[in-house]
């Protein structure tokens, strides 16, 4: 085996212009990105507040951004693929061979789910679950960190596949055979095995960490039936993280020791069989859709409860219906092959048990909708982006109990009509809830409000985009287009292929609004300034600690009593009071542990692609010896000293007391 | 604006019934497509019973209590209704319990494996999918065609189907269900096409680079006559498919032009379900596989007569 293992020149796609021109794209924006962190002088505070932070809420911070990034990624994806299939009609080969299109579908999915939706998710969760329990910090701090980089160095080895070598052809599911070495003897699916493998790694300690911060750390009085709305549904879906992803990560292992040492788990020959691997994937895989949707439904509920200006409707509900839902989820995945011909007792039960599914869900949306009964609801972007869910995801959960028809799955199966559907539930579902949480949360996270003529420009972008991109998905779906073909030949298709082009174009209005609207916040986040720290009159304690929080979070830890804990406190005159004297307050410092070992992982995971075998070897050991140097460091805390504290304190209350009155 | 989106919605689904008459799932030419077909709107519509309220109930609730409207009744701490959750569970238990019901029905009814009933004796056509065509062996004809398939209406065909290489799902969307191709297994599949006709057929499971091209045209011919001409015609042209020939066409080719077989080598289906199995036992001969079955056969047997006689001694002990 040469030195450099696999590699040679090759490997760059210099042959690609669409590749070439995305390179020395990434190159400019990236040398003017580190030019402008230089000109500022910003590495050291990049260094020291944020990369080896260990703050809960910089971490969330730093998910959002990684979350953003990679949704320009896999929307520039979407944009590729919608516009191959609108120009590459009517037998036309269109602009992007199967080669390139099939590494481009492949890219979307895993990216969109992986390294969109779930740090977004986990980033929200982040920020807000451990202010919402009254906590200072999550439980084990340095793991967070380390959570975050793990999720970060799958993301950076997915766009390394960019630029070097390629990203599987096998779609996101990445079903044996095809995904064996016979079939696909280059590089891309190791890609695929070891960005889903460090990311999965650093999702599942970061689900372990939340659940032990809910279950060790609530604040006193805060029982569990108390526990707010959002912080449940994070807890169902952290269950559920700690519950499926061992197995994706068992059967990544599996198909790794196929295609490297020549194991035959889910080959064709030597007693291999791909159908493990399928019901293994989709044991994982359909919980993870209600992991990325669960918290979207606790945002929604807090959101409503918020702007209607009235308790939750049916908080016991709730909670019982989510971990329903939770459940379910883990006896469904078979629906995900109903035409793998299993008997008619077998598809008939795993359908049954998906539309009970939709029983614990329909209860939901029938308690948001009381919650908003005689509320006083005020329509901001929040809420928007909430209405806009509830109708968009009822259409979606309809599509979803047909599919889970055995009989009417015979005919839908694979087809556009699934694609429509799934995007129906996960962007109208978890994206929208995602986006109302970022303008909600947000002034609590930088301090500032968002603006919001440009919030609400991006909501309409956004949904009258969805249904003009979507909705002829279903059409072509019912015309018997199936999914991941490169180009069509029947013209009865193509009206709805431009509109569904048309619609993703005006969803990306809807991004780039986005963008404006951080920009123009940004400008004038003097007048948008939140001094409050509640700036939407919040019911739950993280509206209880200032904009952005403190590094401890709360100078007293709060006593509970009601499910809306800080309304209330605002209620009974406990908020915004200074004490005579504060104690010290014990934080954790920050450490560069948790970049460091992501960095070599990304080595020893770029090496194994590669087949490098020394330099594996080399980055495995590097995170190693990072891990135990951190294990005997004992220098890992300190005290924030009362002085500070009562300074802070005084300015805040007073603030606050201000904001109430006015 | 939410109220357009709505209209944007209802135009779709109107649009979307019209436009199934031009192919696709919702114009269906065989039972199964139509059993389909219906299941899937008498679901739909039992689903709107709640859809429709929900969407308007979330405008109207959206509307009628907004913060601007202070004459309406505000009951900022009213959080519980038993009624109400009743309700609300209610609902949606009972139309699942009816769908729960359709479905179980429904589910057994279109089994693919099973044969259709009451439509007399079905032909019979091997399935092979291929990087990227399809081969159909016909084993009582005799014959073979890669990328076309032809069989008389109003007879149920029963497919068997596999793959020699990766996943393929066989689909012909016109006459209802569709099944994966998986190597090494034989899924099965029963359809009928009740009227003549040209059907476009396809991989619904994608395989790999060439998987858009792997489409057939799936042909009803009026009569079983029409059908036995179609196949003598191809049995005189000759072309014999041998198993070399057949790892010849197994090489990865991108749309394939139609080829008629008017020759088979016999069990040439078998051999392919079977050549994996062949590999793991170490031997590399069909035939002596099928000697091996053979003697697991006789194995079996030998079993049975043990047992036997171990029965007819220990009766023997009894006396």
């Amino acid at each position: 085996m040469s030195f450099l293992g696999k590699i040679t020149m090759d490997a760059i796609p210099l042959h690609d212009p669409i590749l070439v021109v995305t390179m020395i794209g990434i190159a400019i924006g990236g040398l003017v990105l580190l030019g402008l962190i230089t000109k500022y002088k910003k590495w050291g505070i990049l260094w020291r507040d944020w990369i080896t932070s260990v703050d809960h809420k910089r971490l969330g911070i730093m998910y959002i951004i990684l979350a953003l990034i990679m949704l320009f990624r896999g929307f520039s994806d979407a944009i590729l693929m919608r516009s191959q299939l609108a120009l590459a009609t009517n037998g036309s080969p269109g602009y992007l061979p199967p080669e390139h299109y099939d590494q481009i579908f492949t890219a979307h999915g895993v990216i969109m789910i992986i390294f969109m939706a779930m740090p977004f998710m986990v980033g929200l969760m982040n920020i807000i679950l451990p202010l919402q329990i009254g906590a200072r910090d999550v439980a084990f701090p340095f793991l967070n960190n380390l959570s975050f980089w793990l999720t970060a160095s799958g993301a950076i080895l997915m766009n390394i596949s960019l630029v070097f070598g390629e990203f599987a052809k096998t779609g996101w599911v990445a079903y044996p055979p095809l995904s064996e070495l016979t079939f696909s003897p280059g590089v891309g699916v190791d890609y695929y095995i070891w960005a889903l493998q460090i990311s999965g790694l650093g999702t599942l300690l970061t689900s372990v960490n939340f659940l032990v911060t809910v279950f060790k750390m609530r604040a006193p009085g805060m029982t569990l039936m108390k526990m707010p709305i959002f912080t449940w549904t994070c807890t169902w879906a952290n269950i559920l993280i700690a519950a499926s992803f061992p197995i994706l990560t068992a059967v990544l292992a599996m198909l790794t020791l196929d295609r490297y040492m020549d194991f035959h788990f889910f080959t064709n020959d030597l007693g291999g069989n791909s159908m493990m691997y399928i019901n293994l994937f989709w044991a994982w895989g359909h919980p993870e859709v209600y992991i990325l949707v669960l918290p979207a439904f606790g945002i929604f509920s807090e959101i409503i409860s918020t702007f209607t200006g009235k308790r939750l409707f049916g908080y016991k509900s709730m909670i019982y219906a989510s971990g329903a839902i939770s459940i379910l989820g883990f006896i469904v995945w078979l629906h995900h092959f109903f035409t793998m011909g299993s008997s008619a007792n077998v598809n008939a039960f795993f359908g049954v048990m998906t539309m009970i599914i939709a029983v614990p869900t329909g209860v939901k949306l029938f308690n948001w909708l009381f919650t908003i009964y005689r509320g006083r609801l005020r329509i901001t972007v929040p809420v928007l982006w909430t209405l806009g869910f509830m109708v968009t995801f009822t259409i979606g959960g309809m599509t979803g109990v047909l599919l889970a028809i055995p009989g009417a799955d015979y005919v839908l199966h694979n087809s556009l009509f699934l694609i429509a559907h799934f995007h129906n539930t996960i962007i109208g579902g978890a994206v929208f809830g995602y986006l109302a949480g970022f303008a909600f949360w947000f002034p609590k996270a930088m301090g500032f409000k968002l603006n919001e003529k440009w919030g609400k420009v991006s909501f309409w972008c956004w949904i009258v985009g969805f249904f003009v991109a979507f909705m002829p998905l279903y059409v072509l779906g019912f015309l018997g287009m199936t999914r991941r073909l490169n180009h069509t030949n029947t013209p009865e298709w193509n009206f709805w292929l431009y509109l569904a082009a048309v619609g993703a174009i005006i969803i990306m209005f809807g991004i780039i609004a986005q963008v404006i609207q951080l920009y123009v916040s940004f400008r004038d986040r003097e007048a948008l300034d939140d001094k409050t720290g509640d700036p939407w009159n919040g019911h739950t304690l993280e509206w209880a600690s200032t904009s952005p929080p403190q590094a401890y979070n709360f100078a007293v830890i709060p006593h509970v009593d009601d499910i809306d804990a800080w309304t209330d406190m605002k209620e009974k005159g406990q908020a915004y009071v200074t004490k005579e004297s504060y104690s010290p307050i014990h934080m954790p410092k920050n450490t560069s542990a948790g970049v460091l070992m992501g960095a070599t992982l990304t080595i020893f995971c770029f090496a194994m692609v590669w087949h490098i075998w020394w330099l594996a070897g080399a980055g495995l050991i590097g995170a190693i010896a990072v891990f135990i140097k951190r294990c005997y460091c004992n220098d890992v805390d300190y005290y924030v000293q009362p002085d500070e504290i009562l300074e802070t304190e005084k300015a805040f209350n007073l603030s606050g007391r201000e904001g109430v009155k006015a | 604006m939410l109220i357009r989106n709505l209209c944007n919605i209802a135009l779709a689904s109107i649009v979307l019934t019209l436009s199934g008459c031009k192919g696709g799932v919702l114009d269906p030419k065989g039972q199964i497509g139509y059993d389909e077909k219906n299941l899937i709107i008498i679901a739909t519509v039992l689903m709107l019973l709640v859809v429709i309220p929900v969407i308007v109930m979330t405008l109207y609730f959206a509307w009628k209590y907004r913060d601007s409207r202070t004459h309406e009744i505000y009951a900022p701490k009213w959080a519980h209704s038993t009624k109400i959750e009743a309700v609300v569970w209610a609902v949606p238990i009972l139309i699942v319990l009816v769908l729960g019901v359709i479905t179980w029905e429904s589910t057994h009814r279109l089994d693919p494996y099973k044969p259709l009933e009451g439509k007399g004796e079905h032909i019979t056509v091997e399935v092979v999918s291929l990087n990227w065509k399809w081969l159909f062996i016909y084993p009582e004809q005799g014959i073979a065609t890669v990328n076309e398939l032809v069989f008389p209406a109003n007879v149920p065909v029963e497919f068997k189907i596999t793959s020699e290489s990766t996943m393929n799902s066989f689909f012909i969307p016109q006459l209802g269900s569709q099944i994966y191709s998986m190597a090494g297994m034989q899924t099965k599949l029963h359809l009928i096409a009740d009227e003549p006709g040209t059907f476009k057929g396809i991989s619904a499971n994608y395989s790999g680079a060439g998987f858009s091209g792997m489409k057939f045209n799936a042909i009803a011919t009026p009569t079983q006559a029409n059908f036995d001409d179609w196949v003598s015609n191809i049995k005189a042209q000759g072309n014999t498919l041998t198993k070399d020939g057949y790892y010849e066409l197994a090489e990865p080719t991108e749309n394939h032009p139609v080829t008629y077989y008017g020759n088979v080598e016999d069990d040439l289906f078998h051999t392919i379900l079977m050549k994996f199995m062949v590999h793991m036992s170490g031997k590399n001969d069909i035939s002596e596989m099928k000697g091996m079955e053979h003697k697991m056969g006789e194995h079996k047997d030998h079993s049975g007569h043990s047992d036997h006689s171990a029965h007819s001694s220990h009766t023997q002990g009894e006396e």
